[in-house]
């Protein structure tokens, strides 16, 4: 035997060998997956084309569910609270933290514990996060109608989450407020990865401030701008724990505010339709693959991954 | 910031107008992140008819304490913690023993239908956890495992979020270090547990805060699965306490103050943890 010979015997013992362990070390992920992920998704799918009858029975009804989806005004008004929603957080929300990263990534004191504080609202459960806020939008005794009216010298009585028109907006805002450190802290992150001497040696060819930011900054930082940016459009679009908890279904504004997946919840744990709730949380599907599709796709005329 | 260094270079300029502006306005950034937590300590302390104040007062007249008395009589305050940190401990747990398994497999290791199966990963990642919510409550139901720890761990025994991330951690890893190790007669279990494990350590942290915080965090499936208020989380349970005392916001306060506690003691003691691993999460995604 030659020695490339026992090499190849060697390495397709290995690979063999390997297989083995392969197989053993990932068994238990891939089994959670059948179970909990892959089974479901095609169980939800089936589900869809049926309707829950009496004793956990289910009966196959076609197209049903979809056809009453399509013609239901409140899965269209769900559908464009959700958007409004994307609308409302993920601009805003992906400015100002890419701006309060910025401003942390210059040479300032007491970064660790700014950051620290921004980050503090991401640690707290959403549901404790909306009551807080819930106390600080109310009418009459709510600390901002309260300092609103101090600042103008008039009673301010504005009904932040019972005004059909503010109530999106404004949960939009704590949502705004609960991320924004998560975001900080990975923009940071990149923007600290950025090597000085590129700076450096714009100054040298006397580039200013903006010129600098468009041309070094959002270039370098632009994979994790991605990142952030693809990570909020599916939270926005999955958008449940907060508008729950702060604009119940006797709001005058809940119409106005109700998500894609609270009228999910409705459907499915409140209501007890789950075939319907079946094919609303496969539209949420097909909403959250056309967005991701769109950004992938326009990813390469923004996103530079090379160094 | 350069425009703010060459504001403060120029000679002529002994006020760094740019510079005090940065702070200003990291500093409302602060208080902003800040004052609701403040409001909503000082609302629990007060009681129902000051809270209705106008104009409000901002330390409380008295500081009292029944609120909490008050929210520990209606919630299971016990059962509540305790299920809360059971479910993050497992959760944790499960993650990292079988995405360090996997991840290492996924990095490391040769064989038939990986590309395959870390395919499935993948996917599962994009996909919103609500298209699996129904089979998965179905399931328990049908297990008669509704109401319990099992259940509120169940969607989260196995995490494809920390198998993608460990197997990102271990392709960073030298091959190397497995040769070196295989050599010394190790084989592929002891080569991954003894050598390779010991290295993922800090992203093995950043996995268990970014598990802590979203099981922590999460609501729906909390309030699907158990309906049972003694086996209810801090965040379902307080659902219910906003049922309950639906403008008493002292109470509501005192609740969400109890609710949060747990985490911002755990947040002040490992900050650095917390703020790098999640930085971490982001890097390697």
């Amino acid at each position: 035997m030659t020695s490339t010979h026992i090499a190849q015997v060697k390495r397709a013992r290995r690979l063999s060998h390997d297989a083995g362990w392969g197989y053993l070390m990932v068994a238990p992920t891939i089994l959670g997956l059948i179970i909990l992920n892959i089974y479901p998704f095609f169980h939800s799918f089936y589900m869809s084309f049926s309707e829950t009858m009496l004793f956990g029975n289910w009966e196959w009804v076609g197209l049903d569910n979809y056809r009453k989806m399509f013609s239901d005004p409140n899965m269209w008004r769900a559908t464009g609270n959700t958007l409004y929603f994307v609308l409302l957080t993920v601009p805003l929300g992906i400015f100002l933290a890419l701006a309060f990263a910025s401003m942390l990534n210059s040479q300032i004191k007491g970064r660790d514990a700014l950051r620290a504080i921004y980050f503090l609202p991401m640690i707290v459960a959403p549901a404790a996060i909306a009551m807080v806020w819930k106390w600080l939008y109310n009418t009459e005794y709510g600390l901002i109608n309260q300092f609103l009216s101090l600042l103008i010298g008039d009673d301010v009585k504005i009904n932040w989450i019972s005004n059909p028109k503010l109530a999106l907006p404004a949960a939009a805002i704590v949502a705004i407020w609960s991320s924004i450190g998560y975001d900080i802290i990975l923009l940071l992150a990149g923007l600290q990865a950025i090597p000085r001497s590129y700076y450096e040696a714009a100054d040298i060819d006397g580039a200013n401030f903006i010129s600098k930011f468009f041309h070094i900054t959002i270039p370098m930082v632009s994979p994790t701008m991605f990142f952030v940016l693809i990570m909020r459009l599916m939270a926005a679009l999955k958008q449940f724990d907060l508008v729950y908890m702060m604009i119940t279904d006797t709001n005058p504004a809940f119409q106005q505010s109700q998500t894609l997946m609270y009228l999910f919840y409705r459907e499915s744990f409140q209501v007890g339709n789950k075939g319907y709730a079946s094919a609303l949380v496969l539209w949420t599907f097909v909403i959250i693959l056309a967005f991701t599709a769109i950004q992938f796709v326009g990813q390469k005329k923004w996103v530079h991954y090379d160094q | 910031m350069t425009t703010l260094q060459n504001t403060v270079k120029r000679p002529h300029a002994p006020v760094p107008v740019g510079k005090i502006v940065l702070y200003a306005v990291l500093l409302a950034g602060a208080v902003t992140m800040l004052v609701p937590f403040l409001w909503m300590i000082l609302t629990s302390f007060k009681s129902v008819g000051e809270s209705i104040r106008v104009p409000p007062t901002i330390l409380p007249a008295r500081w009292i304490t029944i609120n909490y008395k008050e929210v520990i009589s209606t919630l299971p305050m016990f059962n509540l913690y305790s299920n809360t940190i059971l479910l993050i401990f497992f959760r944790i747990l499960l993650a990292s023993i079988f995405s360090s398994m996997a991840g290492y497999a996924f990095a490391k290791l040769r064989f038939p239908g990986r590309n395959l199966m870390f395919g499935l990963v993948l996917a599962q990642n994009m996909l919103p956890a609500q298209i699996f919510i129904i089979p998965q409550y179905l399931m328990l139901a049908k297990m008669n495992a509704l109401n319990s720890m099992f259940a509120l761990v169940f969607p989260g025994l196995v995490s494809a979020f920390g198998t993608f991330f460990l197997r990102q951690t271990y392709m960073s890893l030298p091959d190397d270090l497995g040769e070196a190790a295989r050599i010394d007669g190790c084989n592929q279990w002891q080569t991954f547990y003894r050598i390779m494990l010991p290295l993922t350590k800090t992203a093995l942290m950043a996995l268990a805060v970014f598990t802590a915080v979203f099981a922590y965090g999460d609501l729906m499936w909390p309030l699907i699965a158990n309906t049972d208020l003694n086996k209810m989380t801090l965040a379902s349970g307080l659902s219910v306490l906003r049922g309950q005392f639906t403008t008493k916001y002292p109470l509501l306060m005192a609740g969400s103050v109890l609710a949060m506690l747990p985490m911002i003691v755990l947040y002040s003691a490992f900050q650095r943890q917390f703020v790098e691993g999640i930085a971490l999460t982001g890097t390697k995604a």
